[in-house]
């Protein structure tokens, strides 16, 4: 690993003016992937801007105006699986919490550092995309269908900072993961979600470019909301991944019996 | 013929538990080591700091093929902080390559090939992980930042990663001399009784398969520290190893040139090796050479993702196997032929794994009368394939157990049955491929574990499964390995170029405390409880009266080491045998204390005692009568109470056993669950049934592990690794296994005083064979690769229904 500077500022103030000032620093948040990968000299930033001593960046809230769960971006995974907060009123977003990594990993891990990263195994975006949350940084709120730009890319300018996201609190829910045996990530991750704003089925870990929704899926749940709907609609597996793990036409199998599971469960 | 008429004479295995044990030998003892393990004070390698310490970094070859046209170092020696930038240009013409300790001799009479294995690549690069260069510096940080500055200019080279595609005609040679990459040619058997009774067979069944190549993953990664000292011209090396004496030979013998004498190597505390650290590796012994250029003591860790590109892989054989059968399922012949991957260079035992550990395991626990085996060893450019857990048996037993199994299936024969109808029962046994096997019981351990694995519930248990969309199957293994390795004289006649004895050294304090040294290494197995329950048991003293003394050339007498399960059937045996001189002189000090004569005193539970008489005096009054001899037979005997012991073992033993899996499928997505695990072992003798079952159950997860879980890939065209980390490397957790169902029963070994055989590769040899034929039972289909992945169980399902549409 490389020498770097260490900031650890106690507001976003404070560490978005940091950052400004070093344009090859970066923000590290529980630095699960970031620190592996400075370890492995595949990242050498400058200087890190540690996010871990701002208090309300780690908050978990409700927001009865908005009825919506509003999590800061460094809640760690273990908070959210644990919060009763959410809990309550999103389950199947703790559940997602839950299964992340091992936990070591998931009493590291943050929200917004799993978003801001956007690696197309993880298992937030799934979350974030199907429950339609909004992603608000110290600039601006970003609606989830705009912020996943790809493989590891977001809507995220250089420098802006995830403050919170704001989890709409559904009619109902539910996420089903197949683990890869190794990683523990997502080789297919579907979450359903059925809300006053409509219906939403995102998937995580088989896209080509990332987390995406299946139209075809959440129409043929708007006129019947059963796992039957969803039986006979396959992803084409042109738009997903193959690897040493899972082929592209596995993958667009797996979609949709998870989401049909997903759906019975939700 | 008919076994049935034999089997009163033979030895029936006593089930366990056992009457209760008397003495410390058969007690669930705590593991004494573990008090230090589990509160950190283990002391490991890494661990150890030397003063003046400096740090090595190894430069690895990104290719897995290319010829080096230049090394460029002077902008790295020229770093802050560097010592030291070594390449393979700068080895002096005396120092050797790394050797192979067992030469095998082919077909066509002509020995193997041995291309030389530098210790720093010489003008090729032959895999991935190829140490190029070693830098020395003050701190690893700025080891590793000046490695980052050598400036090497490769020619990459067409890379063959596959034995099917090394064989090809036209393949890039790995090594120019070696323009075939076969290494040998090398068969066992009689070809023509084996083909005269394919000839007359009523069934053939016929098989393919890859034995996936795996990587072992020791938990404490490889690591070194060396040091010159110029006093005395004396070396020191710390080195995670399994076998200290063996590495001290190989290096200064056949390596260095190096007095053996001036050479003293501790490998302490040890995690975990599976035959990974059992080899002479190239970076310990440059850290030696290095240490006296240098001047300072050198220190090396392997990173993970080191390990995974340098230490030795296991398996990787691709195999045809054919077993004929008569119309009543009675096994006639058995043929094999194996291609079996070498890596880029031969490792240490690489040779003798897929011959003498494979072939000569293929009658497994039957009678089949005749048995032809052909392995060709091939180069290709991946890491060196060696010895792991298990070593040949666990890939003889997947092609026994798997051709048994399918042939059972094929004949609609019952699991059991066919193996009944085959077992060997009247012993001594000679096999068809050159062992012989002194005692054993298969019938014991396959009722016991058909018993224990609830046999007769399983079709309910399958039609509950299918009620839940589940697919139940039940897969069978009944394995043999050959441990205790081994007679000397036979190794040699088979191409040992080591014997393969162990030594022991007992010493009695004038306290009547004792210390025992051992050329035994554990990685974990518990030797320092399982020897001192031993000596304990016999001396009629506590067992924390004992002391385990282990990995240490400077302390130790000498030491063949710990692989092949041979511990304590011949670490243990020289132990043993050294205590039963410390008796016998005992029995003279005794004698002279007691006005006795020699033949009239006897030890009994710690005590010497006139026979026939209540004279006696205590083991701890000998021991101080021997170090203080004031009333001593000074004329006839010397002082002191310390016997050393050498033992060579007249043959292997043969644990067996059968383990049965029984797995649940979720057609849907293909994911495999072992719902239960058995495994019924005759390991002879048990000094501590809790480090048994321990070894079993670690054994077992590594078994699942290469069916279900772990394969290493190298990509096919560039030679990459694909599995270069636990993020694509799958090992299995707590969560992918059950818990396991073990027990044992007991035909003790014949030929060692302990009638022990050994238990430390009995899981991963059986556990495989057992999953796969659990996972085909559920599909119905005859075969399914290994790793048997989620994919590939979907796949196969997918396929049987487009064949029943």
């Amino acid at each position: 690993m490389n020498a770097f500077g260490f900031y650890e500022p106690t507001s976003v103030r404070k560490a978005v003016a940091i950052a400004a000032d070093h344009s090859e620093g970066k923000y590290v948040a529980g630095g699960q992937t970031l620190l592996a990968a400075m370890k492995l000299g595949l990242a050498t930033p400058s200087d890190l801007v540690d996010l871990g001593k701002i208090p309300e960046l780690a908050a978990i809230t409700y927001d009865k105006a908005a009825d919506a769960v509003v999590v800061g971006s460094m809640a760690k995974h273990a908070q959210v699986a644990a919060s009763s907060e959410i809990a309550s009123r999103i389950p199947a977003l703790a559940h997602v919490a839950g299964l992340i990594g091992d936990v070591q990993v998931r009493n590291r891990g943050t929200l917004g550092g799993s978003i801001a990263n956007n690696d197309p195994a993880a298992d937030y975006p799934a979350a974030v995309l199907g429950l339609g949350a909004t992603i608000v940084t110290d600039q601006r709120k970003i609606a989830a269908d705009e912020f996943f730009k790809g493989l590891f890319e977001t809507a995220l300018n250089p420098n802006e900072l995830i403050t919170s996201v704001s989890f709409p609190v559904p009619k109902r829910a539910a996420y089903m993961k197949f683990r890869n045996p190794a990683s523990r990530f997502a080789v297919v991750g579907v979450f359903v979600a059925q809300a006053g704003s409509g219906i939403r089925v995102a998937v995580t870990g088989a896209g080509s470019a990332g987390v995406f929704r299946v139209k075809a899926m959440e129409d043929a749940l708007a006129k019947n909301w059963s796992p039957d709907a969803v039986k006979s609609i396959a992803v084409p597996a042109s738009g997903l991944q193959t690897d040493i793990h899972a082929s592209a036409e596995y993958r667009a199998h797996l979609i949709t019996v998870l989401a049909q599971r997903a759906i019975a469960a939700a | 013929m008919t076994d049935t008429t034999v089997r009163e004479k033979s030895t029936t295995a006593k089930s366990n538990p056992a009457a209760k044990p008397t003495g410390p030998i058969g007690q669930r003892l705590e593991r004494k080591e573990d008090r230090r393990f589990l509160t950190g004070a283990g002391q490991y390698t890494d661990d150890v700091k030397l003063a003046h310490q400096s740090y090595a970094y190894f430069l690895r070859s990104p290719h897995a093929h290319a010829r080096i046209k230049s090394i460029g170092t002077k902008a790295a020696a020229s770093s802050p902080g560097v010592l030291g930038v070594f390449t393979g240009n700068d080895l002096p013409a005396t120092v050797g390559g790394l050797p192979c300790g067992w030469l095998i001799t082919g077909t066509d009479g002509k020995p193997m090939k041995e291309p030389k294995h530098p210790l720093l690549a010489q003008g090729k690069v032959r895999h991935v992980g190829d140490q190029v260069a070693m830098v020395v510096a003050e701190s690893l940080e700025q080891a590793r930042t000046a490695a980052q500055r050598i400036d090497v200019d490769y020619e990459p080279l067409p890379a063959v990663v596959d034995v099917r595609d090394a064989l090809k005609k036209g393949a890039p040679a790995v090594h120019d001399e070696v323009p075939d990459n076969t290494c040998y040619v090398w068969a066992l058997g009689d070809k023509g009784a084996v083909d005269a009774a394919f000839a007359k067979a009523a069934h053939v069944t016929t098989l393919d398969f890859v034995n996936n190549r795996l990587i072992p993953n020791a938990i404490e990664p490889r690591a070194c520290n060396a040091a010159y000292n110029r006093a005395d011209e004396s070396y020191l090396l710390y080195v995670s190893n399994q076998n200290p004496h063996v590495e001290r030979l190989l290096m200064t013998a056949f390596v260095l040139g190096l007095p053996e004498h001036k050479v003293r190597v501790i490998s302490p505390d040890v995690g975990g090796g599976f035959g990974s650290k059992i080899f002479l590796y190239a970076e310990e012994t440059v850290c030696v050479l290095a240490s006296k250029q240098v001047g300072r003591p050198i220190k090396w860790t392997a990173d993970r993702s080191e390990s995974f590109v340098s230490d030795a892989h296991g398996r990787d054989h691709v195999t045809k196997a054919e077993l004929a059968l008569d119309k009543d399922g009675k096994f006639l012949a058995m043929r094999v032929q194996t291609r079996a991957a070498m890596g880029a260079y031969l490792s240490t035992f690489a040779s003798c794994v897929p011959t003498i550990l494979y072939a000569t395991l293929l009658a497994g626990q039957y009678t089949t009368p005749a048995i032809h085996c052909e392995v060709t060893a091939v180069f290709t450019n991946t890491a060196p394939v060696d010895a792991y857990r298990g070593a040949g048996r666990p890939e003889a037993t997947y092609v026994v157990e798997r051709l048994v199994a399918t042939a059972a299936t094929e004949m609609k024969i019952a699991q059991d049955e066919i193996r009944r109808r085959n077992f060997i029962r009247t012993f001594p046994y000679q096999t068809p491929v050159a062992l012989q096997y002194d005692i054993g019981d298969y019938d014991a351990c396959l009722n016991g574990a058909m018993e224990l694995a609830d046999v007769p519930g399983f079709p309910q248990r399958k039609t509950e499964a299918a009620r839940r969309r589940k697919l139940r199957g039940l897969g069978y293994a009944s394995y043999i390995e050959a441990c205790g390795l081994a007679p000397s004289n036979v190794a040699g006649a088979l191409g040992a170029r080591a014997g393969l004895f162990e030594a022991g050294e007992v010493r009695v304090h004038p306290t009547g405390k004792v210390t025992v040294f051992t050329g035994s290494h554990s990685n974990g197995q518990g030797h320092e409880t399982t020897f001192s329950q031993v000596v304990a048991d016999r001396l009629g003293i506590a067992v924390d009266d004992v002391d385990v003394v282990h990995g240490d050339t400077g302390r130790i007498p000498f030491g063949m080491g710990t692989y092949g399960s041979r511990s304590l059937s011949v670490g243990g045996t020289a132990i043993m045998k050294a205590v039963d001189k410390i008796v016998a002189k005992g029995r003279k000090i005794a004698a002279h204390l007691m006005e006795a004569s020699d033949a009239d005193v006897e030890f009994v539970n710690g005590k010497f005692t006139v026979k026939g008489t209540d004279k006696n005096v205590p083991f701890a009054q000998v021991a101080l009568t021997a170090y203080v001899p004031h009333n001593y037979p000074l004329d006839k005997l010397e002082p002191g109470l310390d016997e050393t012991a050498f033992y060579d073992p007249t043959n292997f033993t043969y644990p067996a056993g059968t383990h049965i899996c029984e797995v649940e499928i979720d057609p849907e997505t293909g994911e495999t669950k072992i719902v239960n695990f058995t495994a019924v072992d005759d390991f002879g003798n048990i000094v501590n049934p809790m480090i048994v079952e321990g070894q079993v159950h670690g054994g077992v997860a590594q078994g699942i592990g290469q069916a279900l879980l772990e394969g290493c890939v190298y990509d096919r065209e560039s030679g990459q690794l694909l599995t270069g980390s636990y993020m694509d490397y799958a090992m299995p957790r707590a969560a992918d296994l059950p818990n396991f169902q073990v027990d044992t029963r007991v035909t003790p070994c014949t030929h060692n005083p302990l009638g022990v055989k050994g238990c430390g590769e009995a899981g991963a040899i059986g556990a495989p064979a057992a999953v796969i034929n659990a996972v085909c039972d559920a599909l119905g289909v005859k075969d399914i690769e290994m790793p048997a992945t989620t994919e590939r169980v979907w796949r196969a399902i997918r396929s049987n229904a487009n064949r029943a549409a």
